[in-house]
This record gives structure tokens, sequence and C-alpha cells, in this order.
């Protein structure tokens, strides 16, 4: 089995986040980049899914010079070799055209199965894998918790509000995870000194027949037009509790009309 | 003037507070038009949406619709879009409402905004990022601008609308049905309110201590008519399921109320609640970095406090 992880590199989130003044986009110089955690997940998932039935993992990431780093983790983890679209015509591209650019690669590359995080921790969209099914006409099988193939099937627990949906469909198919699937692992040292030799092909747009009209900030179909920095909270109240915390809280409450 | 498409969130056949969120929101953007997806669309459901302003409701309630993932839904707007020509289509921005977003967007070669908490003149959204430390606007530049709002972003006000029943047959293409739902599991989950909807909400961590000592955070809750929440400390340790996690890996809540017990306000946690209107932190520890976006915070052992609390909003009622 071909499979797929999308593995997405983001700014760490401990770290101070910015966009950029000239073009308003994500600021990925400002911060360091870590690999988002969901894609741990999903590269978790998707190597279970190889030592269960056999078959390679390819990593997939769209991102800057510096999203190599992101890469070799996943590498480390153990998946066999990787894929890295990488091309100035893509800095800034929005939910529509990221999706575009790797539903092109992904054409490209051939998949059974794609696997993806189910939200980034920088953008948090959550669309992508929406969207890449979608555009791969591909069944949609997202936010799972338990993944499952056998007999030509393959089926799914989709988290929802109450509880959870068991869905089923046929490869090729798109999956999106949730936390908790698993525990993702760490790599060993004989894992990291092993990703150093393994395989990462670089894309360009025209390696991918992407069209350059289709992506990078200038095209994208949503903008941002400004922002700022969210004033501080104004600075609340605190006490401390001499025994009648509980009751100076229902008082504070009572004030904001809650009770 | 132009519709407003608002997908219908429901369940049980009555519409979701969000829904009558969007429809308030939707009012002052053009005039609303609901799109009812699934059976089960009642009188009450159209008393509900003609009280918040609807002026139309689409329906389409064959079980089709629901009985595959996300992608009939996408379809049926993305035919409404075509054959109605709406200004914008408003969505809940919950994880399936921004996939149901993704696929009209790429449908209909719209841009899209997802966690917009709040929607201007000339559909410019209001967007909070980086867990609430930049605020931005942003807006859609090319095809019908579709946008997902956050729960909880603006009061329902109501106001009479004709909700004018209009049936929609949808014909599903193959690739809509490719991933068929077999079984529903409804967990439980007792009378609380849905996390990301609610008004209130009273989450605990680590300082709660166990999974038998959640039993005063959810009285606490209760007693408010209140969802509750948990820190990853609280559901990596067992001790309240993962659906139930707020904060950067878990749900967005951005409730009116938000009460933090034992929590000690990881940037983690603060992505996934700091966008509450008030909120109320309970901690032994004055140096908790939560106390930094408390309104009102307290300084004590939870084990004192929180069920004080509970006790006093009984008297009081
Ligand atoms: C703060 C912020 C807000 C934004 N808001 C919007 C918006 O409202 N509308 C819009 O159209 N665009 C928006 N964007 C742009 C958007 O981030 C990018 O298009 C992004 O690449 C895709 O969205 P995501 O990261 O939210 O993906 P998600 O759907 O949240 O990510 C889910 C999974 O998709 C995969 N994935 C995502 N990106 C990549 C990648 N580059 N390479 C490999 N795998 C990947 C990963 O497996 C990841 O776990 C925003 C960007 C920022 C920084
Ligand atoms: C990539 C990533 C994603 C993450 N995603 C999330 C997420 O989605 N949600 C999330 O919550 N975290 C997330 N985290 C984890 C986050 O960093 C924190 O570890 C977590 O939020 C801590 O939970 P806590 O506040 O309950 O525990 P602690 O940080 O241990 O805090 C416990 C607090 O309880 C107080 N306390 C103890 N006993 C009492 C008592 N008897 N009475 C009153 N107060 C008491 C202590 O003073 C302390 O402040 C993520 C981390 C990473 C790296």
């Amino acid at each position: 089995m071909n499979i797929v992880v999308c593995v997405k590199q983001v700014p760490d989130t401990a770290t101070e986040r910015k966009l950029r003044s000239d073009d308003k986009t994500l600021d990925r110089d400002a911060a360091d980049g870590v690999i988002n955690e969901l894609c741990e997940y999903a590269v978790e998932e998707a190597l279970r899914l190889k030592e269960a039935h056999g078959g390679e993992v390819t990593v997939l990431t769209m991102g800057p010079d510096k999203a190599t780093d992101t890469i070799r983790k996943a590498l480390a983890m153990g998946a066999d070799k990787a894929v890295h679209l990488v091309d100035p015509a893509l800095h800034g591209s929005d939910a529509l055209s990221t999706s575009y650019a790797m539903a092109q690669t992904l054409k490209k590359i051939g998949f059974d199965l794609v696997i993806l995080g189910s939200e980034s921790t920088d953008a948090r969209t959550g669309m992508l894998a929406a969207m890449l099914a979608e555009r791969l006409g591909a069944p949609q099988l997202t936010l799972a918790n338990k993944v499952e193939i056998g007999d030509g099937a393959i089926r799914v627990q989709r988290v929802t509000d109450y509880g959870f949906d068991k869905v089923e469909a046929s490869l090729p198919a798109v999956v999106s995870v949730v936390e908790k699937i698993n525990e993702p692992r760490y790599p060993s040292f004989k894992g990291i000194m092993a990703a150093k030799k393994k395989p990462v092909q670089t894309f360009g747009i025209a390696d991918a027949e992407i069209d350059a009209a289709q992506v990078g900030v200038a095209n994208a179909w949503s903008e941002v037009t400004d922002f700022a920095v969210a004033p501080p909270r104004a600075a609340g109240t605190v006490v401390k509790d001499e025994g009648d915390g509980g009751v100076k809280a229902a008082d504070f409450l009572a004030s904001k009309k809650f009770i | 003037m132009a519709e407003i498409l608002v997908l219908v969130e429901h369940v049980d056949g009555d519409v979701k507070k969000v829904t009558l969120e969007l429809l308030t929101l939707a009012r002052l953007l053009g005039e609303p038009a609901a799109v009812w997806a699934g059976p089960g669309y009642s009188d009450i459901a159209k008393g509900k949406l003609a009280e918040f302003g609807a002026e139309k409701v689409y329906v389409a309630d064959s079980a089709d619709i629901v009985d595959h993932v996300v992608a009939p839904k996408a379809e049926l707007l993305a035919s409404l879009v075509a054959s109605r020509a709406p200004a914008a289509v408003l969505v809940a921005s919950t994880a399936e409402g921004k996939e149901v977003a993704g696929r009209l967007a790429v449908k209909t070669d719209s841009g899209v905004i997802t966690d917009a908490v709040g929607v201007g003149e000339g559909l410019v959204a209001d967007q909070s990022i980086f867990g609430g430390g930049v605020n931005v606007h942003s807006r859609v530049a090319k095809g019908t601008p579709i946008i997902a709002v956050r729960p909880n972003s603006t009061a329902p006000v109501p106001a009479t609308g004709a909700a004018a029943e209009e049936k929609v047959d949808v014909e599903l293409s193959d690739s809509a049905r490719a991933a068929k739902i077999v079984e529903r599991v409804k967990q439980e989950k007792g009378a609380r309110p849905e996390l990301t909807e609610a008004a209130i909400v009273v989450s605990g961590g680590r300082g709660v201590g166990s999974g038998e000592n959640f039993a005063i955070i959810e009285k606490l809750a209760d007693s408010l008519g209140a969802a509750v929440g948990a820190s990853r400390a609280a559901t990596d340790a067992g001790w309240y399921p993962h659906a139930f996690q707020v904060g950067q890996t878990g749900k967005t809540v951005s409730p009116q109320l938000y009460i933090a017990a034992g929590i000690s306000g990881a940037i983690q946690h603060r992505a996934g609640m700091q966008t509450s209107k008030t909120i109320v932190v309970i901690n032994k520890d004055p140096e908790a970095p939560i106390f930094e976006i408390a309104d009102f915070g307290i300084v004590g052992d939870l084990n004192q406090v929180v069920p004080q609390l509970t006790a006093e909003i009984a008297k009081r009622k």
C-alpha cells in the first residue's frame, strides 16, 4: 500500500508568532519551525498501517527550505521517503491554493491512502483534508480516532459532537486523524541516522504541473486587509481565599448577571 | 437585497443556537435564507428559523444527505450558490462546518474564511489568530464569500421572518456518496450543552487531582447550565474524555463565561479559550499565568472554593 502522509511545519507555539508587515502573511522566519503536532499522529498512523499491511510511507510537505527539518523528523520516525514541494511562487498560499498545489503533487506521485492531521496549530483552518478529498474525488474519512483496513475497504471512527460515526469507503481515500488516536513514537538514534540517507525529492511548481496563477499571496482567494496585536485583557481582580472565596466568586458572577 | 445562505445546524429536529446567531448576523448583511440539510424539518424548526429572521428556508430532506460524510452538504450548497447567487454563505466554524466550507469553496471556486468572530460591512471578517494574540480583518477576494463563524460570536436577537419553505431536490454525485456512515454511536453526555456552543464553560485541569473529583467541576457546571471542559493534563491522565479538551489540539471555545479551576494557563490551553468574554480563575498558585487573563481570580484550593461557589449559586437561585 502506498501511503502518503502530509506533514506541515509550523512556528513553535511556545515562541511569539507574528504576521509580516509587508504582505501580511505568517512570518515563518520569526519563530522556530516545528512539526505540527497533529501531523505526528498522522505519521504514526501511517507507520502502523504499513506495519500491518505492508507498503511504503511517503512524507509530503509544502513549505520553505527550512521545512526539511520537519521532513527529517518524520523520516526519523520511520517514513521511507519524502517529497518536498518548495517554490517561491507558493509563498502566502491560502487554503484553496495549498489544497490545489498538494492535490497536483499527489496526482503526480500516486497514492492509495493520504493521511493528514485534522488541524494545524498556525492557521487552524481544519479544511485541508476535506479540500483534498474534493479535489481528488476520493472518499473523505476525516476526524478519525480509529482506522482499519481490510477486505478492500477502509473503516474509520469519525469523532462527532455526540460520540462518533462509523464510516466506510473503498481505497484510495483521504483520512485525517485527531489527537489521541495513537501515541506517536520517538525517533530512535538509529532512526535519526537512517533518516539522513533516505531520499527526499524536491518538487518545484513545474514538476507538479501547478499553474503559477493559482498559487501564492497575490492570487489568493482570501486576503488579510489589516491586522493588529490584540490589546492585553484589562487587569482583573484577584483575591485570596480566606474561607469565603466561593462566596466572593458568586458575588462577581451576580454582578455580571450570570446568576 | 441579495440572499445570505445560512447552513442550519440541527439535532433531533431542533435548531442549534449557533444557527440563530448566524441568522442574526446574516440580517445585517442581506436577506437570511436558511438551508436545512437532512430529514427532520418540522414546524418547531420552522418556528425557530422564522423567529430569528429567516425569510426563506431551503429544505433538502433526503436521508442520503446525512448518511454520507460532508460532501453531500457541500453539493447541496453549491447547487444553491449556482441557482440563487447569494451574496455570501455562512456556516458554523465547527470541525464539520469548516469541512463543508472547504469543499464548497473548491466546488464554487470561492474564497473561504474560517474562525471568524464577526462579519461587518463589505463582508469583512474579524479573525482572532495565534490563540487570541492578533486580530485580523480579512475578506474573500474571489467568488462567493464563504465564512465560517465561531459559535458565541454574536448574541441571537429575534426578528420575524417569513421562513417561506422551498423544497430542494439534489441529485447527489457518486463521489458525494463515497464515504458512507454505517452507524452513529451516541455516547452518553447527559443534559449538558455542547462544549463549543455553550454560553458558559467550566473547565478543570491537573489541579482537580482525579477523575472522581471531576464531579465537583460537573456540579458547578450544572448549577450554571454550563458545559464541562478539561485541560490536556486532565484528558491525558484519563480523568475526562478527550472530546472535552479545550485548547490548541482540542476544541476552541468562546463562551460568555469561562471558569478555569486548577489550570495553569499554558499557551496551548489559552489558544482554545482566550476569546471568552469573561474569565474566572480558581488556582492555588498566585503565580499561575492564567491569572493574567482573568477578569476575576481566586487564589485558593479548588476543593474548598468550587463546592462553596456551587452551594452559593444554588442559594441565590
Ligand atoms: C493565522 C492564519 C489564518 C489563516 N486563515 C485562512 C483562512 O481563513 N482561509 C484560507 O483560505 N487560508 C487561511 N490561511 C492560510 C492557510 O494557512 C494555508 O493555506 C495552509 O497551508 C492550509 O491551511 P491549514 O494550515 O489551516 O491546514 P489544516 O487543514 O488546519 O491542516 C490539516 C493538515 O493538513 C496538512 N497540511 C496543511 N498544510 C500543509 C502543508 N503546507 N504541507 C503539508 N501538509 C499540510 C497537515 O497534515 C495538517 O495536519 C491562514 C493562515 C494563517 C497563518
Ligand atoms: C503541541 C502542544 C499542544 C497542546 N495542546 C493543548 C490543548 O489543546 N489543551 C491544553 O489544555 N493543553 C495543551 N497542551 C499542554 C499544555 O502545554 C499544558 O501542559 C496543559 O495545558 C497543562 O494543563 P493544566 O493547566 O491542567 O496542568 P498544570 O500546568 O500542571 O497546572 C495545574 C494547575 O493547577 C493548580 N492546582 C493544583 N492543585 C490545585 C488545587 N487543589 N486547587 C487549585 N489549584 C490547584 C496548580 O497551581 C497549577 O497552576 C499542549 C502542549 C503542546 C506541546
